[in-house]
């Protein structure tokens, strides 16, 4: 379902070109009509079966960094993109700008840290990157201030069907709209690839406008805490135990009686399932839902690990309960006499 | 003469954010005398019409109240939630709590050293039953419960739960119930999810495009204790908003609401509110914008149980509002 690709290109907030050429690209193979708007989301139409107008969202950006400053030296200083998990940020491997230049995030030596330093991550103004250069006009004949920055890390399978990539949030839900594009249904949907989802929902609310939908499905990499230390109750969700359903989170209380419907329909299908317990972060249901004269909406996630870092980790399994659930709803939701 | 019984049944009804469809029922029953057209849209705004061919006017109160959501249950009873709206974990400890089929749990917290240290995730609701059986047909992940407290009244004032903002609803209802011969195209609109941040009031301004919106909402007072700096109090008439975090009041509309209040002998006080936000902050600025508003009725003891407000202030917004439809 072309994660693999998907998960190794480069598409911070704002610069989600590589992998909307990508996605385009896939969309004309398939034969698929489409088009890409002014924020440049790309809205891709299946026809089919139609009670309702069904938007199926997943974002293409991802979080990441953007160059702020070279300093003296030849190194990069930089800001966050998105909310991204500033603890790990420190000796991570790092691609600079379009022409994808290697770097290292470093910071002074574990050896010269003051003991309070140790104890805590570093704040991201004590980082730099690194690109080999040594100096300020070797760093900018490769580099500019404003170029974006996403983390080098390749996709991996491991374990009990384990995936471990970058941004998993969202290039999961990304390649299943592909695949749902791909399946020609005789369902009626819109599949949308937004921009800007993690620093606030942007290009979903344009691409809501335009299309006005009864039914917003957000497919999603979600927050999966589920490790040893944690308690049971703050886990959010788990991986390997299916679709997560979004009951509420700070940008959108779900419809209770539509989030038990599409439960009713993974139970009806024997697709696997479980709530995002978490009451907080946000996704494009928060967008989609407010928009114009509001919509209803609901939100399937694949469980992530350590998302919002280098290295996600999400289960074959649940990408294809996701992807199992999505269909089932969309069909759901078109059946009938026309 | 205030309708406490009425007043008693929108407190009690359960509807927190975006549960709103038993407060919705009722308040549809209401009203649905006195509407020419009553729609639900889709995010659940409950919107009555009492059609003109002049100004399209929108009064929003919102039906919402602040609540809990469940977010996990353990095997041993135990419910662990989230807040729903603005709530401090401090002020949770020890409060009753009812879920829309009627049972109860309360509030309750870990041992802890520090009590200055409390957040929500260290309390939890006991629901008392140690029956596994009982506890697992009846809680579930997602379920929301709201404030379990008695509607009581003096002469004069009221306490009760949900008076945020389910006294706006009041106001509306009556002033729709005695709504005046006018031209003007009149929308009653009852929203959803203004706790979590003016949601419903978002999509109904933008359905409905007035020329004109007044929200009807609670406020808080500098009438109390070692209290906020504050020029409101209880008893002082219906608050005209001048400015809150989400609004500042439109002059043309504060003009209006003024002029009407002294041509109709209706006691008003200026209100200018140092945090919080209404459904007017998400309407004005809907489409190419909205000259807004905002009718206070003063509270204390917001987002608790005890919601105070006075009765003679009430019929004065009541009043005001009416004026407004006009």
């Amino acid at each position: 379902m072309f994660l693999k690709e998907l998960t190794e290109l480069s598409g911070v907030s704002g610069c989600e070109y590589e992998v909307r050429n990508f996605i385009k690209d896939k969309l004309s193979q398939m034969g698929c009509d489409f088009y890409v708007d002014k924020l440049g989301n790309i809205i891709a139409h299946n026809k089919g079966r139609k009670n309702k107008t069904i938007m199926v969202a997943a974002h293409m950006d991802e979080v990441g960094l953007i160059v702020s400053n070279i300093d003296s030296e030849g190194f990069i200083k930089f800001k966050a993109v998105g909310g991204i998990d500033q603890r790990v940020l420190n000796s991570k491997a790092v691609l600079v700008g379009e022409n994808k230049i290697p770097g290292v995030i470093g910071s002074k030596a574990v050896h010269l840290m003051t003991s309070q330093e140790k104890e805590s991550s570093l704040p991201i103004d004590k980082l730099y990157i690194d690109i080999g250069t040594n100096s300020k006009e070797e760093t900018e004949k490769l580099v500019n201030i404003g170029d974006y920055v996403s983390f080098n890390s390749s996709y991996v399978e491991f374990g009990d069907n384990l995936i471990k990539a970058k941004a998993l949030d969202d290039r999961t839900g990304c390649s299943i709209i592909l695949e749902l594009m791909n399946q020609k249904l005789d369902a009626d949907f819109y599949g949308v690839f937004t921009v800007m989802e993690e620093v606030g929902l942007r290009g979903a609310e344009t691409a809501a406008y335009q299309l006005e939908p009864d039914l917003g499905i957000v497919l999603e990499g979600t927050v999966c805490a589920d490790m040893p230390e944690v308690e049971d109750r703050d886990k959010s969700t788990l991986i390997g135990k299916g679709a997560a359903l979004s009951l509420m989170d700070a940008t959108t209380v779900y419809d209770i009686d539509i989030v038990r419907s599409v439960a009713k329909i993974a139970e009806g299908n024997n697709i696997m399932y479980q709530y995002r317990t978490s009451a907080s972060g946000g996704n494009d249901a928060g967008a989609v839902h407010k928009t114009k004269s509001g919509a209803k909406a609901v939100a399937i996630s694949t469980p992530c690990r350590y998302i919002h870092s280098s290295v996600n980790v999400a289960s074959k399994k649940d990408i294809e309960s996701v992807y199992m659930l999505a269909k089932q709803v969309i069909l759901e939701n078109q059946k009938g006499e026309q | 003469m205030f309708n406490s019984e009425l007043m008693k049944r929108l407190s009690d009804c359960f509807g927190p954010s975006g549960r709103e469809k038993m407060i919705r029922e009722m308040i549809k029953n209401e009203i649905k005398d006195y509407a020419d057209e009553i729609t639900t849209d889709p995010l659940g705004n409950l919107i009555a019409r009492k059609k003109g061919t002049g100004k399209k006017i929108l009064f929003s109160a919102h039906m919402d109240q602040i609540g809990l959501i469940i977010t996990h249950v353990d095997e041993k009873g135990f419910l662990r939630f989230a807040n729903v709206g603005g709530l401090n974990a401090k002020e949770l400890l020890g409060l009753r709590m009812v879920f829309d089929n009627g049972l109860e749990g309360v509030i309750c917290q870990e041992e802890l050293k520090d009590k200055e240290k409390l957040t929500t995730g260290k309390l939890f609701l006991d629901v008392a039953s140690t029956d596994k059986e009982f506890i697992k047909k009846n809680f579930r992940t997602g379920d929301m419960c709201v404030f379990k407290s008695e509607y009581y009244e003096t002469k004069d004032c009221v306490i009760c739960k949900a008076a945020d903002d389910r006294i706006g609803c009041y106001v509306l209802i009556e002033a729709l119930q005695n709504h005046p011969e006018t031209d003007n195209d009149v929308y009653y609109v009852f929203s959803v999810q203004e706790e979590v941040g003016c949601r419903g009031a978002k999509t109904a301004g933008y359905s409905i495009d007035p020329e004109l919106a007044v929200a009807l909402d609670v406020t808080a007072t500098g009438d109390t204790p070692d209290g906020i700096k504050m020029d409101v109090k209880l008893g002082g008439g219906a608050a005209i908003k001048l400015k809150d975090n989400s609004l500042i009041t439109h002059p043309d509309v504060k003009d209006l609401l003024t002029c009407l209040a002294e041509k109709n002998n209706i006691k008003y006080q200026y209100e200018i509110l140092e945090f919080g936000g209404t459904d007017a902050g998400a309407i004005h600025t809907s489409r190419e914008g909205v000259p807004s508003g905002v009718i206070s009725i003063p509270s204390r003891n917001l987002h608790t149980s005890g919601e105070i407000f006075n009765k003679a202030d009430v019929e004065e917004c009541i009043k005001l509002v009416i004026a407004a439809a006009n």
